[in-house]
């Protein structure tokens, strides 16, 4: 129990110090997160549509392969990206291996299904409710697109929050690809895999409180701009 | 009204380009699961009156002007404009759709789809709103105008376009006596200025009101269709007797 | 899209996925969460950068997968303690060379009462045979680490297989998580006597056996072949070592300490293996 209490307290001090080692591992997490939700974001919003909007034979398996991609395991991923990307892989001549490149990447690959899947739903809801208008004012398929996904935006904010969670949370592929470098690719979650490792306990735990702060916070900024926004456009 | 529009080079000008109609449907009919919704419709509309649609629940009012429209596509039968040009034909729903954003913002919209160039879309869309009377909520948020401005909208967002053709779907089942008075005076205003009018409704009253030529279905058919004094007076059909009496009838 | 939001698009994918110059003065060493959790590195690579002006980046793993970056290519040199698989991986013609680097012991550590009765033994085999025998709780690295392959020789050396019960538990982990395991349980752990120091959550162990010249722990460092992996930094790699291996590097080694003890005894020998 002690842990615990030591943990809120460590957590605390961490906070009030703002030490730059733990400023600097902050700044990473988030410049990986936010990159590769970006990313993902970039890729799986116009997927997302595109698969709600169109009419396919095995559309639904599609739907329902998509879905599932949500939650693919985050070790799977670093595995597999660390085989490309390592030297004797494919991509191996770039050099991306054990930099937060790589671990933008594969963040990048996790994230995309959740927000494709999301946006899929979305999409595909209000697509029942304008169609018949969009098609009335002769929207080709492409302008439908980007008309809904504006439309639909306060959702799609949730799919993308959804996607920088599951970034921010994870540390099976970043471990993998990126390998714990110190000050080059040591990010929140890694550290407190390697402080627990140590059996710094406490401060692992410290660590996990100041990440959930962190995530809280955005989610919060995001939250408060989507509520404003909703209230003026209705 | 128009000649501050029709001067300008590059609009929507119902008077100067190629007429689409006479629509002409040949033996359409429609059926979806082996149940026949729509059969052996064969008619022509032509420019000028203003055609009602009437019918009770399920006769198939929707279905037809959605086909005429090209949203739906026919089971059978063939849909024949005498032209195409882009953005002849506008449509009306029964519930407004609208985009979130200002009700200018959403007559815009639909200016730029249909290619006008951003230089006139802002004055023209104005011009749109003062007509349908909604200059003053021209910046509001069309999702928070009542129900009456949102159709109000959605018939300036139409109109604005010029379109040859108006169809409109029972455009104020939802709306209170005042709304549906304002929006019968649009309908009439954007009549007079030269765009045909297709519209469906069950309100006798309506019909009345705005009819010049009664097109009556029935499960799927045309039973008659007469000029509106004709047809009020002296309804041919067993159901469209029934209709004008307010009775229920079904056979 | 519009030809703006497409341009800062492209360019922002670009800067936030190009690699950051690796200068002549990088390198990168796998090395495993032993050495790490030891803190040595923590000490030791600053003091490289000093001297050499080499900036080392230390991929953290076991041993089986450090040597398999050094096959990959994916590093410049390893830092690992397994004699049998550096050698191995040299005469594979993956690495140039490895040399001797430093040494420190293994110990079992164990709970306080000692249900299996070894503490004090100087047999470390005889020790796990006793553990077998009392079927006591024991928790293994499992994971084909160092320190893995150690307690397998060990147990090789008792004439025995290990496991065969719920008492052996294999964690696939690295050491601290593995001692994070035996200490809860309260079970018997083998572990190298710096990560042993330096490991905070041990309330429950205390270590019992020590000393047996088969508990001897050999770390090398090992110079992967630029003839193999041309892309390598191998002059980097080979300042590195050659730092390591020298008087100030191994006098920095034997300062090192963890709790006031000495963690490491470096022992390079300059005439190669």
């Amino acid at each position: 129990m002690h842990n615990l209490s030591d943990a809120f307290a460590a957590a605390a001090g961490m906070i009030m110090q703002l030490e730059p080692e733990l400023l600097e591992i902050i700044a990473l997490s988030l410049r990986v997160s936010l990159s590769a939700v970006f990313f993902a974001a970039l890729v799986g919003l116009p997927l997302g549509a595109s698969i709600a909007l169109s009419r396919f034979a095995g559309r639904g398996a599609i739907v329902t392969a998509l879905n599932a991609l949500m939650g693919l395991p985050p070790v799977v991923v670093g595995l597999v990206v660390y085989l490309l990307l390592s030297r004797a892989g494919p991509l191996g001549e770039f050099g991306l291996l054990f930099t937060p490149s790589a671990m933008i990447i594969a963040q990048s690959i996790l994230v995309v299904p959740i927000i494709a899947a999301l946006t899929r739903q979305v999409v595909a809801d209000l697509h029942g409710e304008y169609d018949e208008q969009l098609r009335s004012l002769e929207l080709g398929w492409w302008a439908s697109l980007s008309t809904l996904l504006w439309e639909a935006r306060f959702s799609l904010m949730t799919a993308v929050l959804a996607g920088f969670g599951r970034a921010s949370a994870e540390v099976g592929a970043v471990m993998i690809v990126g390998g714990n470098i110190n000050h080059v690719t040591r990010v929140m979650t890694t550290t407190i895999a390697l402080e627990t490792s140590k059996g710094n306990l406490a401060l692992a735990l410290g660590l996990g409180i100041v990440l959930v702060l962190l995530v809280l916070m955005v989610n919060a900024a995001a939250s408060l701009l989507q509520h404003a926004a909703q209230r003026r456009h209705g | 009204m128009d000649e501050v529009l029709d001067s300008a080079a590059g609009e929507p000008g119902a008077t100067r380009a190629p007429p689409i109609l006479p629509l002409t449907l040949e033996s359409v009919s429609y059926a979806v699961r082996g149940k026949v919704l729509l059969e052996h419709i064969d008619l022509q509309l032509h420019a000028g009156a203003r055609t009602l649609v009437m019918g009770p629940n399920g006769a198939g009012k929707s279905l037809l002007m959605r086909i005429c429209h090209g949203l739906i596509r026919p089971s059978a039968g063939r849909v024949a404009w005498a032209g195409r040009q882009p953005n002849a034909q506008a449509m009306v729903f029964q519930r407004p759709v609208l985009l979130r954003r200002t009700a200018l913002a959403n007559v815009e919209f639909a200016l730029k789809h249909a290619g006008i160039a951003a230089r006139d879309r802002r004055r023209l869309a104005l011009a749109a709103l003062e007509q349908a009377g909604l200059a003053p909520i021209a910046q509001r948020q069309a999702r928070v105008l009542s129900g009456g401005e949102q159709q109000k909208l959605a018939l300036a967002r139409a109109w604005a376009l010029r379109p040859q053709v108006l169809f409109l779907d029972e455009p104020t089942a939802s709306l209170d006596p005042a709304a549906t008075a304002a929006v019968e005076d649009l309908i009439t205003d954007i009549h007079a200025s030269g765009t045909k009018i297709v519209m469906s409704s069950h309100d006798l009253g309506q019909a009345r009101r705005l009819a010049d030529e009664v097109l009556f279905l029935h499960r799927g058919r045309v039973t008659e269709r007469t000029p509106a004094s004709e047809f009020f007076a002296a309804p041919r059909s067993q159901a469209a007797q029934a209709f004008v009496q307010g009775r229920l009838y079904w056979e | 899209m519009s030809a703006r939001a497409a341009t800062s698009t492209a360019l922002l994918l670009a800067l936030a996925l190009s690699p950051p110059p690796l200068g002549a003065e990088t390198i990168t060493v796998a090395s495993t969460t032993t050495t790490e959790n030891s803190g040595l590195l923590d000490y030791l690579l600053p003091r490289v950068l000093e001297h050499t002006g080499v900036e080392v980046r230390v991929v953290l793993s076991g041993t089986g997968q450090a040597l398999q970056n050094g096959r990959l290519g994916n590093v410049d040199a390893l830092l690992v303690h397994h004699t049998a698989s550096e050698e191995a991986f040299v005469a594979e013609g993956f690495g140039l060379a490895r040399y001797d680097l430093m040494y420190n012991d293994f110990v079992l550590v164990g709970p306080g009462d000692d249900p299996a009765r070894i503490a004090g033994t100087e047999d470390a085999a005889r020790a796990l045979a006793s553990i077998s025998q009392a079927g006591a709780g024991f928790v293994s690295r499992g994971d084909d680490s160092g320190t893995h392959k150690r307690e397998l020789e060990l147990w090789r050396a008792a004439g025995l297989a290990p496991g065969g019960g719920r008492w052996y538990r294999e964690s696939g982990a690295g050491m601290g998580a593995t001692l994070n395991i035996a200490n809860e349980l309260g079970a018997y752990c083998l572990t190298d006597r710096a990560t042993w120091l330096n490991f905070a959550n041990r309330a429950n162990l205390a270590v019992l056996v020590e000393g047996d010249p088969r508990l001897r722990n050999q770390y090398g460092v090992v110079l992967v072949d630029p003839r193999r992996h041309p892309h390598t930094n191998a002059d980097g790699a080979r300042r590195f070592a050659d730092w390591l291996l020298s008087p100030a590097g191994q006098a920095a080694i034997d300062d090192y300490r963890v709790g006031g003890q000495q963690a490491f005894h470096a022992n390079a020998q300059r005439s190669g293996d």
